[in-house]
């Protein structure tokens, strides 16, 4: 478990500056604590929030989305089309609803199996979020610097507190 | 008035603005009417280029115009509550409306229906007009890079299917790296 102090602290200590999303409940604790001193722009959809944050990476910020798995099939077109073409960085913060053998509602099943091989077969390099959290963050933010290009950090429920 | 004369009236009124223009023709015309650095074309992410202008827009002191299509414009319509509530002075949003998909053959599009200008006043855009004459855009243009932003200007134009018009040349990487770094000079 990692607090929610240590999550925005890390991604401050890296520069994360400009942030968007839409809501999930795993991601309560992180979306209700954004620092007062950090942009953050509630989207309407997914890819509008990748849009923004592209926006803002191409303007020298380094920014970051919050979105629930099922907002991951809203942003595929804008990841192929745009960021991973264009080699626009931005960290994908993705939660895991559905995960197989965790009980959740019928309709996040067929995104929580196939999560991950959606981000196989899109050559997006991702890690589980878990209490290595600010080392798994350098790790992602090296990778956007070094080949600029989006990776994901999964979130579970519970992780973040 | 043709699309390809109003980018060109348009570009005419530019200086150092940056501008963002949606896929298709409207990239195509525009990169054929000045293929300047400050110019992004989105050849692909229908639908994006005013979430991305209005994420320049926020992260810069500098005047950002978003060209969007008819078609774009409504595959996205939640962009234009997002500029709205955020209220960036600095950003335009351009409409290029010829009531169809002409890029892809000239399918018919809602728009026709609709009024996309109180659609954006709606969401809060602070400036908007509506032109249908090269005079009016010109004058409607010039007055909307004064103004405090955010603005919405719908152009409407004619069908006007143009034959060789020549495919941006430049690979998305390169777009992106000349555009940065016209923003970090």
């Amino acid at each position: 478990m990692i607090t929610t102090n240590v999550f925005w602290d890390s991604l401050k200590k890296l520069g994360f500056n400009f942030f968007s999303g839409v809501p999930c409940s795993i991601l309560k604790p992180i979306l209700n604590s954004v620092p007062i001193d950090l942009l953050y722009i509630p989207a309407v959809r997914e890819d509008s929030a990748l849009g923004v944050c592209s926006g803002a990476s191409l303007s020298n910020k380094k920014s970051a989305i919050f979105i629930q798995n099922s907002g991951l099939g809203n942003i595929i077109n804008a990841l192929t089309s745009f960021n991973l073409i264009y080699k626009i960085p931005v960290l994908l913060v993705i939660t895991w609803r559905g995960e197989p053998g965790v009980p959740d509602a019928p309709e996040h099943d067929i995104m929580g199996k196939v999560m991950l091989p959606i981000l196989d077969i899109l050559e997006i390099k991702y890690k589980i979020i878990d209490d290595n959290f600010p080392k798994q963050l350098i790790w992602a933010d090296e990778i956007m610097v070094k080949e600029k290009v989006p990776v994901a950090l999964i979130i579970k429920e519970g992780v973040v507190k | 008035m043709k699309r390809h004369e109003a980018i060109k009236i348009i570009f005419e009124g530019l200086t150092n603005e940056l501008v963002i223009t949606t896929t298709g023709m409207i990239s195509r015309e525009a990169f054929s009417a000045e293929d300047r650095k400050e110019n992004f074309y989105m050849v692909g992410s229908m639908g994006l280029v005013t979430p991305v202008a209005l994420g320049a827009a926020l992260s810069l002191n500098k005047k950002v115009i978003g060209i969007e299509g008819d078609g774009s414009m409504f595959l996205n319509l939640g962009s234009l509550s997002m500029v709205g509530s955020r209220k960036p002075e600095n950003l335009i949003t351009i409409v290029l409306d010829n009531g169809c998909y002409e890029s892809t053959g000239g399918q018919y599009c809602i728009s026709t229906e609709l009024d996309l200008n109180s659609i954006a006043k709606s969401c809060g855009y602070i400036n908007t007009a509506k032109v249908e004459f090269e005079k009016s855009l010109k004058e409607k243009f010039k007055l909307f890079l004064e103004k405090t932003g955010p603005s919405f200007l719908l152009v409407k134009v004619e069908v006007s299917r143009q034959e060789a018009v020549p495919r941006v040349k430049h690979s998305p990487e390169e777009i992106k790296e000349r555009f940065i770094k016209e923003i970090i000079n």
